[in-house]
């Protein structure tokens, strides 16, 4: 049965080549623009490397004062301030101190190079996963003695190297002091903002004074949960400890408040992104934002199809009456004309992805965001699947049902009085 | 091998059907009683509009009648469910139409399989042995992966009797067959009908405007204004 349906649909595709085309056209080019932005999505706040443990990983990177007109100010929280408060923390496995990304200056003979680089602590490395093309990861020892060590990305070696091979060992200058390079690993994404950089170093080398006691300062911390199911664990103890912190006494403020969340990468990231660092992080409204423009976007093409195939009814009316006179039910039609619908969407779904995988190729040979290589992952060859069904039955189930309800005398008729 | 007409398949009585528009109120059928018996080849007569095709669609439950009974099995029509209904016309009853109504995207051999495509338990073997035997039937054998409409309207005609007999229907009910056939290509298909009523004894109700084709069926009724007149 299911042969003779697909029989059927790929002869009504190409009985009407044009409303074809443009149906085809209308799914494919919708799924291609909702892949490639579930493709960024996925880039930025998905498992990849170096987050790959994602559901155990907790970001800290903002921190409020709030006083009697509301908030004072934000800012990433200090060193000191997360040595302090978050360090010693007893739920997490492991905890990151680190800076945000800045830039540092080194020079390739007179060539002026400038560098995106971070200072991180030993547990940087373990909490992370980098792929470690040679070498290996500055240690405990190291960062306390503040070592004068890097460890450098693959196209920040080659670019000061010119090559990423072989250069462990060598020495690299940045804001002129020397760093023995300890390794080299991968290139990460500049869309993974809380893990990228170029070079990393110790965080005890850094030039800015990191014990400066002021709550606000340049760095963020990141933690990682025994398992995923312990993460909220960890959330609830920081709260309380937030919830006890002193409110700083800074002349000319009257702070009465420290708010500052530990969040999971998507949460940090969204509150990062909107500024928002109140106790609602605000994931819930952007996927619900995201997922219903998504949902309007696949509307439109879906309603041109509704559309085409209720005007493709007329076109097959008699069929229709026939298959009724000898026994289908309107099930057994609801069935075929959703079947046939899915094919021709699934046919639009796998124009789409491979649009879609062109587009992402030309993004990533672009430059556009740095060292970038979008690809079609499970994640999102499974996101589109789903949105192939949905498309399907959202453009199917309406006309298939009117098909189901017409009259068969007037169907064999050729009329379309339902 | 004829069975003795005794077993009624059909019974239609105080039939009437009307249609109604917002001014308009047509009736087609009106107050009409009729039973069909097994191995019977009975045929419907009358001029245009007279109500004889309502008449099939009726008995082919493919329409209810406004007021008045239909039974089949002895059981009224309105006491099925739409699903036992389809049930119904898929067992019991084969359709030839006037214009074929064959499916112009599918070949001959997947035509005549579809009625079997509804009816649960028929694998794809049997359904095609049994579409080749009922091709084979009448005389289409060599034209089973042909389209609709690469065939004259004598064998397209033909392809739908055959589609009609693959499930072994117990009544066969033919609006116009010949209607849109030459008269050499008509008296094929009646000669067709009538092998299949006489050496099969598959009952067979026939309409038709062709007095001579009638005359060759057992029993004809006359319809007038929507009235039974003979």
């Amino acid at each position: 049965m299911l042969l003779s349906y697909l029989k059927i649909a790929w002869k009504v595709l190409l009985r009407r080549k044009f409303f074809t085309f443009i149906s085809l056209f209308g799914i494919s080019f919708t799924l291609m623009i909702l892949l490639v932005l579930y493709a960024m999505f996925d880039f930025t706040v998905g498992p990849q490397m170096p987050e790959k443990r994602l559901s155990r990983l907790l970001f800290i990177s903002q921190l409020a004062l709030l006083g009697q007109g509301g908030e004072l100010g934000d800012s990433p929280p200090s060193y000191s301030f997360l040595e302090r408060y978050v360090r010693p923390l007893r739920t997490p496995e492991k905890v990151s101190i680190n800076t945000l990304g800045g830039t540092t200056v080194a020079y390739v003979g007179n060539q002026k190079l400038k560098l995106d680089h971070k200072y991180t602590d030993a547990e940087f490395w373990q909490v992370l996963d980098f792929d470690f093309l040679e070498g290996r990861p500055y240690t405990a020892p190291e960062v306390k003695a503040a070592a004068h060590v890097a460890v450098l990305s693959e196209s920040g070696a080659r670019n000061y190297f010119g090559t990423a091979r072989g250069v462990v060992g060598r020495t690299i200058v940045t804001d002129e002091l020397s760093y023995r390079v300890v390794g080299v690993v991968r290139d990460v994404p500049a869309a993974r903002t809380y893990s990228y950089a170029e070079v990393w170093q110790p965080i005890t080398t850094s030039t800015q004074d990191i014990r400066d006691p002021s709550y606000q300062g340049p760095c963020m911390a990141i933690l990682l949960a025994h398992s995923a199911a312990d993460a909220p664990t960890v959330q609830r103890e920081f709260a309380q400890v937030v919830s006890r912190i002193p409110v700083p006494k800074e002349e000319g403020w009257h702070i009465d408040k420290v708010q500052i969340y530990a969040g999971s990468l998507l949460s940090t990231t969204v509150r990062d992104v909107f500024d928002n660092t109140g106790p609602d992080d605000g994931v819930a409204q952007f996927l619900a934002i995201i997922s219903g423009l998504g949902l309007l976007f696949m509307l439109l093409p879906a309603l041109n199809l509704v559309n085409i195939n209720v005007s493709r009814i007329l076109d097959r009316s008699s069929e229709i009456g026939v298959r009724k006179a000898f026994g289908a039910t309107s099930d057994a039609l609801i069935w075929q004309f959703l079947i046939e619908n899915l094919f021709l969407t699934l046919l639009g779904g796998i124009l789409g992805l491979g649009l879609a995988a062109g587009a992402l190729h030309l993004l990533n040979s672009s430059g556009l965001i740095a060292h970038t290589q979008f690809s079609i992952n499970s994640r999102i060859f499974l996101s589109a699947l789903g949105a192939i069904l949905l498309f399907g039955l959202l453009s199917g189930v309406y006309p298939a049902y009117k098909m189901s309800k017409l009259h068969v005398v007037q169907a064999l008729k050729g009329g379309t009085n339902v | 091998m004829k069975a003795t007409p005794l077993t009624p398949v059909l019974r239609l009585s105080e039939i009437e059907k009307v249609y109604q528009t917002r001014d308009i109120e047509t009736v087609a059928l009106n107050r009409v009683n009729l039973t069909i018996y097994k191995g019977e080849f009975v045929s419907i007569m009358g001029p245009s509009g007279c109500g004889k095709s309502t008449l099939l669609s009726l008995m082919g439950l493919l329409d209810e009648p406004t007021s008045g009974t239909i039974e089949v099995n002895s059981r009224p029509v309105e006491s099925y469910s739409d699903k036992e209904l389809a049930g119904l016309r898929n067992l019991k009853i084969g359709f030839v139409f006037q214009s074929y109504h064959l499916i112009n995207d599918l070949t001959v051999l997947d035509n005549v399989e579809l009625p079997l495509l509804y009816r649960p338990g028929i694998g794809g073997k049997e359904r095609r042995q049994r579409a080749l035997e009922a091709l084979d039937k009448v005389g289409l054998s060599a034209r089973t992966g042909h389209f609709p409409s690469q065939l004259s309207g004598g064998q397209r005609q033909r392809v739908a009797i055959a589609r009609a007999l693959i499930g072994r229907p117990e009544i066969i009910l033919a609006d116009e067959p010949t209607g849109n056939l030459d008269s050499v290509m008509g008296e094929e298909i009646m000669a067709l009908l009538l092998g299949l009523n006489q050496q099969e004894g598959t009952t067979i109700v026939m309409v038709t405007h062709d007095e001579q084709q009638a005359r060759q069926t057992e029993r004809l009724i006359r319809l007038f204004d929507g009235s039974q007149v003979g």
